[in-house]
């Protein structure tokens, strides 16, 4: 019979359009934005930079290095090294950013710069809506709009935030073994130099 | 423009399409389809020229999307070349990664980890249905079925997007693979979810089938439609689901066995008849292979590291040479030509695209049709701007 | 499939004065090449393409290269017939000024029609034999070369607001000269 191959594609069509009151699989529609998805933890926007604790001056995590910079593939990172230095979390004193800005205008959210980081300090946010009503100045974000606690990292990426967080914890373990291996030879050598001295 | 164009014959002379001799009567119409047009699959001009309805002459106008991808990645590094391909074919950016990464491999003779190969397999046959199911959705959406065959594509096509997203953290522009193996591991519960996900698709297959293949409208427009001989699809260097359709059984999976597809037992699908109809059958039919290849990758994968130990991931500086590396991506054969000076940039850096080459005889399939053919005969090429031009 | 002294070698048995040398490549991919010169290369790809033991029906690939010295076109071709593959050609222009013509190979794989096009717009060479060769990416009154190591691009920039150090010194040079001159399209800079 001509139009049986059309007749049975209506079949189909009709069980889809009848089966989406009943079966959630075919009802695929999500109304946003009343209803949401939660994001997936892995997902990926823009950078952001983390600090420790409460100050985000003090604790900023950044030591610019610069290799987030030359590693970008659209170059949309602007960093200016400071003059001076700052302790970081080891109490190591380390250079710091004065300027760090991100034009979320030309990155591309490759993540690039987060896997070439050596000091977990630039990571991915998971925020798009983003608009702005300043076209230009409005997507170019300084070191202040970047700057998220770890907390606020731990809430977006748990599993991820955890596993950095475990290897600084080692490394600073082994750097306090280190110093307070470092300090107990050091008061043997003096005692020794005060002995033979006295 | 010209009234008379003469038959011109054409057994050795493969640089000339036959043209058609107009019937003499009235004027030749030019009309200029694209480059704002539903239908061209993006930014895509032709210049067809009508004799009533029928096409005497079609010439395709590129460039409007021509970034010079190719003179960036001279300027950036090799990794950073590497969120660059995934914007080629957009579609189907692992397959992408995958060619780049292969290149790199060879040309500095890098191997790469076995989980790591299982991955790239895995992702890479998603990205092929998803994209078979789209192009057939949008193949459909042409024809004028307004949306209902896309819409069923692009809820499986959710899906696979879904997985890329959880595993890579981006739907499309994956950023993923890496010269020595891929960058993050996958975990078990992901692999979970993409075995149901692989389970649920062969349904949806059927589906799409019921609806469509024995379609009266379909088949009336398709059939006998844009047909291409073999002879000529070879000479003219058309790859991929193209070519199967045109009977030859030329597929890079199974020519190269790039990374270790010669341990999967999968068919190649052949056309018969050379038109619109087979290159839509040929693709449904490499769905089906697709989910064969998943199946079974998915319950073989081993465990151990996904990317090699001593692969450098930034800063690489090759030894001087060159390389040329190909992959089957679903739009054809997808080929990556790099030479390197032993600078961290590379000297040449090529991208040969499947769907350029694949529009060469484009004006050869549609001389002679209608103006209505042309758009069905142009999806069924199936190519996608962001590597046209590049 | 035959080395690559075994196939310069039948080449040369076919067309005794076809100039053939081989050009190693130090990768580890292995990928040598055979350089041919531009007199006898359709005689050559002819050969390749419908001797028996070749079959070379399947070009791949045909890429431009930009020397110090000259122009380079590269072609990647395979068999479909018989699987094999890949053997690679070069051809090499006499300078990069006025003698850059090299003979098509469009007459004998069609594949090559667009590909030499490409190459004519970013590179300038110019493929004698070929049917239609005209710019392809680029519009039709588009001067210059874009892929040549020496390109210049014009001063039709436009103004990027969140410009930064190079690039935001450049736009407002570019800007300075337009509200100077009024001419928003300007010719290369010296800059």
């Amino acid at each position: 019979m001509l139009g049986e191959g059309i007749l049975k594609g209506l079949a189909e069509t009709a069980r889809n359009f009848f089966g989406s009151y009943f079966c959630a699989e075919r009802m695929t529609t999500v109304e946003y934005p009343e209803q949401r998805i939660a994001p997936f933890e892995a997902a990926r926007t823009f950078p952001f930079l983390v600090y420790d604790g409460a100050d985000w001056q003090a604790g900023l995590r950044c030591v610019s290095c610069q290799i987030c910079e030359k590693e970008c593939p659209p170059k949309c990172i602007f960093i200016e090294k400071s003059k001076d230095k700052k302790p970081d979390a080891l109490g190591k004193p380390q250079f710091y950013p004065v300027r760090f800005e991100i034009d979320i205008s030309v990155c591309m959210s490759c993540q690039i710069c987060v896997e070439v980081c050596p000091f977990e300090a630039i990571k991915m946010n998971t925020k798009f809506e983003l608009s702005t009503e300043d076209r230009f100045g409005g997507l170019l974000l300084n070191r202040e709009q970047l700057a998220k606690s770890n907390q606020y990292y731990h809430q977006i990426h748990a599993t991820e935030a955890a596993e950095v967080d475990a290897r600084l914890a080692a490394e600073k373990a082994k750097f306090d073994a280190k110093a307070k291996g470092a300090d107990v030879a050091k008061a043997a050598s003096d005692a020794a130099a005060t002995g033979e001295g006295a | 423009m010209s009234q008379a164009e003469t038959k011109i014959d054409k057994p050795e002379g493969w640089n000339r399409p036959a043209a058609i001799v107009p019937d003499g009567e009235g004027e030749m119409l030019e009309i200029s389809m694209g480059p704002h047009h539903p239908s061209t699959h993006g930014v895509f001009r032709m210049d067809v020229t009508l004799d009533g309805e029928r096409v005497v002459r079609l010439k395709p106008v590129l460039g409007y999307m021509h970034r010079n991808h190719e003179k960036i990645a001279e300027g950036i590094s090799y990794l950073a070349s590497m969120p660059y391909t995934d914007r080629l074919d957009y579609m189907c950016s692992l397959t992408n990664n995958w060619a780049y990464a292969l290149a790199v491999e060879k040309l500095i003779g890098q191997e790469v980890p076995e989980r790591a190969e299982y991955l790239r397999v895995i992702l890479g046959e998603l990205t092929r249905f998803q994209n078979h199911a789209s192009s057939i959705g949008f193949l459909i959406q042409e024809m004028g079925a307004s949306g209902t065959p896309l819409m069923y594509a692009f809820r499986e096509r959710e899906k696979i997007l879904d997985l890329f997203e959880e595993l890579t953290g981006a739907r499309m522009m994956v950023n993923y693979m890496r010269f020595g193996g891929c960058r993050v591991d996958a975990s078990p519960a992901w692999l979970d979810k993409a075995r149901k996900v692989v389970a649920d698709l062969p349904r949806f297959v059927d589906e799409f089938e019921r609806l469509l293949c024995s379609n009266e409208i379909l088949m009336a427009r398709t059939q006998g439609v844009g047909v291409l001989r073999p002879e000529l699809a070879i000479n003219a260097g058309v790859t991929g689901p193209m070519l199967r359709a045109s009977g030859v059984n030329y597929d890079v999976r199974k020519v190269d066995g790039y990374g270790i597809y010669n341990r999967f037992d999968f068919r190649v699908p052949l056309g018969d008849h050379w038109d619109v109809y087979d290159r839509f059958m040929v693709r449904l039919l490499e769905m089906r292979e697709s989910l064969k290849i998943l199946e079974v990758a998915l319950k073989e994968i081993p465990g151990g590291p996904v990317m090699d130990p001593k692969a450098r991931i930034r800063g690489l500086r090759p030894k001087p040479g060159e390389a040329y590396g190909r992959i089957e991506s679903p739009k054809g054969e997808l080929g990556f030509y790099l030479i390197s000076d032993s600078g961290p940039n590379p000297y040449r850096y090529r991208v040969r695209p499947p769907s350029l080459i694949n529009l060469t005889i484009l004006e050869d399939m549609c001389l002679g049709h209608d103006v209505a053919d042309v758009v069905l005969i142009f999806g069924s090429v199936d190519i996608i701007l962001g590597e046209v031009d590049r | 499939m035959k080395t690559i002294e075994e196939i310069k070698s039948a080449i040369e048995a076919a067309l005794p004065d076809a100039a053939v040398e081989i050009v190693p490549n130090p990768s580890p991919s292995g990928q040598h090449s055979l350089r041919i010169q531009p007199g006898h290369a359709v005689a050559v790809a002819k050969f390749l393409r419908d001797d028996a033991e070749f079959k070379l029906d399947y070009l791949s690939n045909v890429t431009g290269v930009d020397w110090p010295d000259y122009l380079e076109a590269v072609y990647h071709l395979y068999s479909v017939e018989k699987k094999h593959g890949p053997v690679i050609l070069r051809m090499r222009t006499v300078n990069r000024t006025d003698q850059v013509e090299l003979p098509s190979f469009t007459p004998i794989w069609r594949s090559a029609e667009f590909q030499e096009r490409e190459i004519f717009d970013l590179f300038g060479i110019v493929f004698t034999g070929h049917p239609d060769l005209r710019r392809l990416l680029m519009w039709d009154g588009f001067k210059d070369h874009p892929m040549r190591r020496d390109y210049v691009e014009p001063d039709d920039f436009d103004y990027e607001p969140t410009a930064h150090d190079e690039v935001l010194r450049r736009a407002q040079e570019h800007k300075s000269r337009e509200q100077g001159t009024g001419i928003r399209d300007q010719g290369p800079t010296t800059a």
